[in-house]
């Protein structure tokens, strides 16, 4: 067994756990909660490993203080990565304190066993020690052992059933928990008065009559903001202040009626995902089909505007100590950008997480941050809390990107696909702080001297990042190129959203499945089969084929039928999906059935939770959402310019999560490609076009129609 | 802008906040209350997450200015548990896990305490209309209609509360 990654970068096991309060077992993971129910699951984990009840298990906020650095919440990771460590770390632990006992009673740890946290003796019974009265300063002090003995999956009696979420009482009552909650003392309030447009530049702000209870106007450059006692005063004060201030307007926004011209005209960065010429099978092909899909820009869109607080005070001897509470999904990383940003070392920061909303991927959480601390640094001593409004949070937050996939493939004599190449046009995923080195933080950008956003980096071009996340197929193709192009310029800054450029790849490899089936004469699911081995992806089609009744699907006038598969980076969990649609030019969506394999689970019902609910998110972005923009700025700024799918638009959804002793993997994004997919194909078979742009809108099946 | 008192009855205490007519009701709850459960979401009453009762009717806080609040009943999320029991739906939400974050679930269930108290046993569609006004982003809704349906069922007809 190889140790965790993310414990061999945090060794310390006392930083992982501790046994400080009585009865209670602290776990710090460093991976941060926002609704997908990740502290309940590691806590299952810790539980069992300790052998203690679950509802012994505390689980901390990640602080830069104290908690392991383990990156930014993302890409589905943390039951691979902070799971793993912390089933090490706790059986590590588990073992510590059975010698520690051992030794007090002068027999053998293999004697001893722990129940609920007492240890007991073999032939002896209860031995009156237990973790709280063996724990002592420093038993935890040590380095991880490079090889820790966790318990087999056989003998799970906590983690591998459903535990009710941790946090799902206090969350039903009301009770504060989000940061947008927290109130400290002596805290005032900022708010910060955006560009008309992000090539906007302040000329001046012109007398403005500001309420009572206003503090301090900061003005930097291009960063205006407000400081006052009441949040009501600082709201009227920016609106007040925005009023009064003149700019100007650059127009520096591609024509949005022409995404995909935007996107295959700009300079890119060309680089090969996958190159696999096989010259003898492309020889053999007799059909050749192309087609170009689209996605467009995507917001994130979190129910919550994002909320930082900030305190700037100085130690002793003068230098600036920082302390940030954010709902960041990644304290460490916005800690490093932030002390970059502002000539600082990482060391005078501590940021704290407090619970947001749910995110999804790189919002505008991190900015609100950077926000809060420019205007704190104004007022030092005080805490200041900075809330974006919702029109800022859908016109200022990083968008997921627009992207083109452009596929050809060749089909041989019997039908087999002999060749298939896929070109990704898009911009940057990895737009969060810090990385290339750049803080990117939207604050700091406006201030005097401060230097756009650069083009959002993509990562390596591995078939598993950025835009090229799932772009190679799953399926058994001998002549095979995948080649990435990722925009030099960005006139819409993009960063991660759930599932990066799966959502796409998939929608367009699945589609042109189906496409591909047909000229074959095949039937969607079989023509799948016929071009996978994997048993697990066998496995999750034949599974959703079976219980979404694919066989006997219905073939009535206007409803349509899809089925999709993808596995996660092509190295994760197993998602197959079908869809049922009533559709003519405009689709209702009734149904949506998945199959999942995520390797061992932890709990089955938090795995249910994120698939049905990356498969309805997945649905309303494959059904209805675009950032809208003119020339000059993001025009989707409230829920009627950017609407989402409601309570009578959702279909129903039914999950299967297929039995796997394979190593766990996340299940938070596995659903969003195979849903788009799905969606597709049921509309094709509906209306009998293929639509290949998102969203599936009347005008896009409209045009389709028109073109076809 | 002045300020005024406004009187208001808030989870059955009346309650008197000096405050700009202007104000929206949110904020008298959240700052000048202390009360977390409405949540701030738009600010312009399309997501539901700010919903509470006004006189029994679900509705949006956050544009619900402060003069018109003069003399109204308000029940938030924290006024619903009877003592130590939960309201039948908040118990349902617990009991259906249905939330993600949960950032928008005390203005649904605001939503779905209104919808029962006047219809103590509706269909699915039913549920699903009341509730449509309620925005959610983690894609739980169909944990919630089942909730929802749920909390209606454990919920003897004419005693919803």
């Amino acid at each position: 067994m190889t140790p965790s990654p993310s414990l061999a970068a945090n060794p310390e096991l006392g930083r992982w756990l501790d046994f400080g309060r009585p009865g209670r077992v602290t776990i710090r993971p460093g991976k941060v909660e926002y609704g997908q129910g990740v502290w309940t699951a590691l806590a299952q984990i810790a539980a069992e490993e300790l052998d203690v009840a679950l509802d012994r298990i505390e689980v901390a906020p990640v602080s830069t203080d104290t908690s392991p650095d383990e990156g930014v919440t993302s890409g589905s990771r943390s039951i691979e990565d902070s799971g793993g460590a912390l089933r090490q770390a706790c059986a590590q632990a588990r073992a510590a304190f059975l010698a520690a006992a051992a030794a007090k009673l002068d027999t053998d740890p293999a004697t001893l066993t722990v129940r609920d946290g007492e240890i007991s003796a073999a032939g002896r019974g209860g031995t009156g020690l237990s973790y709280w009265t063996l724990d002592e300063p420093g038993l935890l002090d040590r380095a991880a052992a490079e090889v820790a003995a966790a318990k087999p999956a056989s003998q799970w009696s906590v983690a591998g059933r459903s535990a009710p979420r941790i946090d799902l009482p206090g969350k039903a009552t009301g009770q504060p928990r989000f940061l947008h909650d927290l109130v400290l003392p002596g805290m005032v309030f900022g708010r910060v008065i955006r560009p008309p447009g992000p090539a906007a530049t302040l000329d001046d702000v012109g007398p403005a009559d500001l309420p009572d209870g206003v503090l301090a106007v900061v003005r930097d450059g291009s960063f205006l903001g407000v400081l006052a006692s009441r949040d009501r005063a600082a709201v009227t004060a920016a609106a007040r202040l925005a009023g009064a201030a003149r700019w100007t307007v650059r127009e520096s926004l591609p024509d949005e009626r022409d995404l995909k011209g935007f996107l295959l005209g700009q300079p890119t960065e060309d680089q090969p995902v996958t190159e696999r010429p096989d010259p003898a099978a492309a020889a053999q092909v007799r059909t050749t089909l192309r087609a170009e899909f689209t996605r467009p820009f995507i917001a994130h869109a979190s129910m919550a505007p994002s909320c930082a607080i900030a305190r700037w005070d100085s130690d002793p001897g003068g230098a600036p100590r920082v302390t940030v509470w954010t709902h960041s999904q990644g304290p460490f990383p916005l800690r490093r950008a932030l002390a970059a940003g502002l000539g600082l070392d990482p060391a005078q920061l501590t940021v704290h997480h407090v619970e947001g909303a749910g995110v999804y991927g790189h919002n505008a959480s991190d900015d609100a941050a950077a926000d809060a601390v420019l205007l704190a640094r104004q007022l030092p001593g005080r805490p200041v809390r900075v809330l974006w409004s919702r029109e800022d949070e859908l016109g200022w937050g990083p968008v997921g990107p627009a992207m083109v996939a452009r596929l050809s493939a060749g089909l041989d004599e019997s039908g087999r696909i002999q060749a298939w190449r896929q070109d990704v046009w898009s911009n940057g995923f990895l737009g969060r702080p810090g990385i290339g080195g750049e803080p990117r933080l939207l604050g700091l950008s406006h201030l005097a001297g401060g230097a756009p956003i650069p083009a959002a980096p993509d990562g390596l071009p591995s078939g598993a990042m950025g835009a090229t996340r799932n772009a190679v197929p799953a399926y058994h193709i001998p002549d095979l190129a995948v080649t990435r192009h990722r925009l030099l310029t960005m006139p819409i800054r993009t960063s991660s959203l759930r599932s990066l450029g799966a959502f796409l790849n998939v929608f367009a490899i699945e589609s042109f499945m189906d496409e591909l089936a047909a000229v074959a004469g095949a039937d969607p699911a079989a023509f799948r089969l016929a071009h996978l081995t994997d048993p697990r992806a066998r496995r999750v089609i034949e599974e959703v084929a079976g219980f979404a009744g694919w066989a006997g699907r219905a073939r009535d006038e206007g409803t349509g039928f899809g089925l999709a598969f993808a596995r996660y980076k092509g190295t994760s969990g197993y998602c197959a999906a079908v869809a049922e649609v009533a559709a003519d030019t405009s689709v209702t969506l009734r149904r949506l059935w998945l199959a999942v394999d995520v390797g061992r689970v932890i709990s089955p019902d938090g795995v249910r939770n994120q698939v049905e609910g990356g498969a309805l998110q997945s649905a309303s972005w494959a059904l209805r959402e675009q950032v809208r923009f003119d020339r000059t700025r993001i025009t989707s700024v409230t829920w009627d310019s950017y609407p989402i799918l409601r309570f009578t638009e959702m279909p129903e959804v039914a999950v299967r999560i297929v039995a796997s002793d394979e190593p766990e993997t996340g299940a938070g994004e596995l659903a969003q490609g195979p849903v788009a997919g799905a969606i597709g194909n049921a509309v094709a078979d509906a209306v009998g076009v293929r639509v290949r742009d998102l969203p599936l809108t009347t005008e896009q099946i409209t045009r389709a129609i028109e073109q076809s | 802008m002045g300020s005024v008192n406004i009187r208001l009855t808030v989870n059955g205490t009346e309650r008197v906040v000096s405050s700009e007519p202007d104000t929206p009701l949110l904020d008298l709850l959240r700052h000048d209350l202390g009360l977390a459960g409405p949540r701030f979401g738009c600010g312009i009453g399309l997501c539901g997450a700010c919903f509470v009762l006004i006189g029994g009717q679900a509705r949006s806080s956050c544009d619900f200015p402060a003069w018109a609040a003069e003399g109204t009943d308000v029940t938030t999320v924290e006024g619903l548990a009877d003592g130590g029991a939960l309201h039948a739906v908040q118990q349902a939400v617990i009991d259906e896990q249905a939330a993600q974050c949960g950032y928008c679930i005390s203005g649904m269930i605001m939503s779905a305490v209104a919808l029962l108290r006047r219809n103590p046993a509706p269909s699915e569609a039913e549920v699903r209309t009341a509730l449509d006004g309620n925005l959610c982003r983690c894609g739980t809704h169909q944990r919630i209609v089942r909730a929802v349906l749920r909390a209606a069922a454990t919920v003897p007809a004419g005693t919803a509360e």
